[in-house]
């Protein structure tokens, strides 16, 4: 392959450990996750492990052509264990953060929570229409990306309210403050039980993960920190991914039908 | 106006967090934070008057009351107060079927109304000093001119009231002013709720809050300004002496 080429070459170049990097490619990477976590990760009845991440995983693999094996460690040993080269990576809905940052290399987000916008029962508000949106009192939590994505997309056309936190954004839903509410999905279901029938509020339109610069800090694959080009790997597999569709099927299967 | 905006625009080029677009949100929060303030004051002031003469009546049934109101809205965060007001009405049944859900609606009037009532419990207490202040001599020189306790509170209790109660008053405007920071809570978009916004867009606290605290000592400033001012000139014959 013309990149394990290059990597040879500038291994060579570097007049280091040509061998070891070529035997690296060539055996099976292997990819840690903590079990149970629904729907990133869980054993099924048989043994076998099913998930987000698992599947995605899988499909990064197949892109890259290369051999995975899945490794399962437990939580607070999962970054020790790849300083430890016990494994390669770490998919396991690890979310991005600073401290983490300072210990191992992340991968790009491959997933951020999706929000949603909430509607009264019966509204007849069509969130893809502009108009029906005129004048509608949105209410967000303040300083949130939500926040974030209504006043610039929506800004000019709704009356954004910023409360201090989501219970207030739920209470002024209730008392018919609000029009609609746009928050992240699992905050949604826990706090006005969002697509269940006997709910107050229905969904509008689809869950929303777009746009990315609203939506990039969240979950990463992390790897030791000296291993750039797997990462950067594992980005372009991402990127061609969410690309061919592979990436929203899976998203599909795991996030919009209840968990299993 | 054009020109300016194109040379404000320029010399703001070079600057990531005050563009037009923030310190159109701090222009907006400066008004709303001065309306709201000035409301509040004006119409508490007016409260307040007949509520301090309320106040050091004789008659316990107009006495109690009042001592009882400016117990409990001096004896209780405004910020509390606010809560009530904004989310704890909602919670009656059946008030969003009434005339009074048009108001309580929007979060401005709630908020309006939580600092009137506590300013207006100040201002009583600030009052209600200055008037059992007014020195004996005064009410006894008005008894001998044969004045009604009417025309004696009209002519000489309140006017040197007024004047006593300036420097306290004062500091009061100032209080209200710093304590409407906390409208931003109830979703309104005052300077602090600017500042907030722009801290949470460009994770910048320092600039974000440095700048609204300037507009906030400018403000203040403002208000010193004008009490100075009204000292040394409003009633100066009513002067304290040596003050």
């Amino acid at each position: 392959m013309h990149r394990s080429k290059l990597l040879l070459a500038a291994a060579l170049c570097a007049g280091l450990a040509t061998s070891s990097a070529q035997a690296e490619s060539d055996a099976p990477l292997r990819l840690a996750t903590d079990v149970p976590y629904q729907p990133f990760e869980y054993a099924l009845p048989d043994g076998t492990l099913a998930g987000f991440d698992i599947e995605l995983g899988n499909a990064v693999c197949a892109y890259l052509e290369r051999e995975c094996e899945w490794v399962v460690q437990g939580w607070d040993g999962l970054i020790p264990g790849l300083q430890a080269r016990k494994y390669d990576a770490i998919m396991s809905a690890m979310t991005i953060s600073e401290v983490r940052r300072r210990q191992v290399l992340f991968s790009d987000t491959y997933f951020q929570m999706p929000s949603v916008w909430v509607a009264h029962q019966g509204s007849d508000i069509d969130i893809t229409d502009p108009e029906s949106l005129e004048g509608k009192v949105v209410g967000v939590q303040t300083a949130t990306l939500q926040d974030n994505y209504v006043t610039d997309l929506h800004g000019d056309t709704v009356e954004v309210r910023r409360y201090a936190s989501w219970a207030d954004v739920v209470t002024d839903m209730r008392t018919q403050r609000l029009d609609l509410a746009f928050m992240e999905y699992p905050t949604a279901q826990s706090f006005v039980n969002i697509d269940e029938a006997s709910s107050d509020f229905q969904r509008l339109g689809d869950l929303v993960r777009e746009p990315a610069r609203y939506f990039s800090q969240g979950v990463g694959v992390a790897f030791r920190k000296r291993d750039r080009e797997l990462a950067e790997d594992f980005n372009e597999a991402f990127t061609a991914l969410k690309e061919d569709g592979t990436y929203a099927a899976i998203a599909d299967k795991y996030f919009d039908s209840p968990a299993p | 106006m054009e020109a300016l905006t194109s040379q404000l625009e320029a010399l703001l080029a070079d600057n990531s967090i005050f563009t037009l677009q923030t310190l159109g949100y701090y222009g907006e929060g400066l008004v709303t934070t001065v309306q709201l303030v000035f409301l509040s004051l004006v119409i508490g002031l007016v409260m307040a008057i007949p509520l301090a003469i309320g106040r050091g009546s004789r008659h316990r049934w107009i006495n109690l009351p009042i001592f009882l109101y400016c117990y409990v809205f001096r004896g209780t965060p405004l910020l509390v107060q606010l809560y009530l007001i904004y989310y704890g009405v909602v919670f009656i049944e059946g008030i969003q079927d009434t005339w009074l859900w048009a108001i309580l609606e929007k979060p401005f009037v709630p908020a309006l109304i939580a600092f009137t009532l506590n300013t207006a419990a100040y201002t009583t207490e600030i009052f209600r000093g200055a008037i059992k202040a007014t020195p004996r001599g005064e009410i006894e020189a008005a008894r001998a001119y044969g004045m009604s306790h009417r025309l004696m509170l009209r002519r000489i209790v309140l006017p040197s009231a007024f004047r006593r109660a300036l420097p306290a008053y004062g500091n009061e405007v100032i209080f209200m002013l710093h304590a409407s920071a906390i409208a931003s809570v109830v979703t309104i978009m005052d300077l602090t709720g600017a500042a907030r916004f722009v801290y949470a867009r460009f994770y910048a606290p320092f600039d974000a809050f440095l700048f609204v605290a300037a507009i906030y000592l400018c403000l203040t400033f403002t208000v010193l300004f004008l009490f100075r001012y009204l000292e040394r000139r409003l009633l100066a014959h009513l002067k304290p002496a040596g003050g």
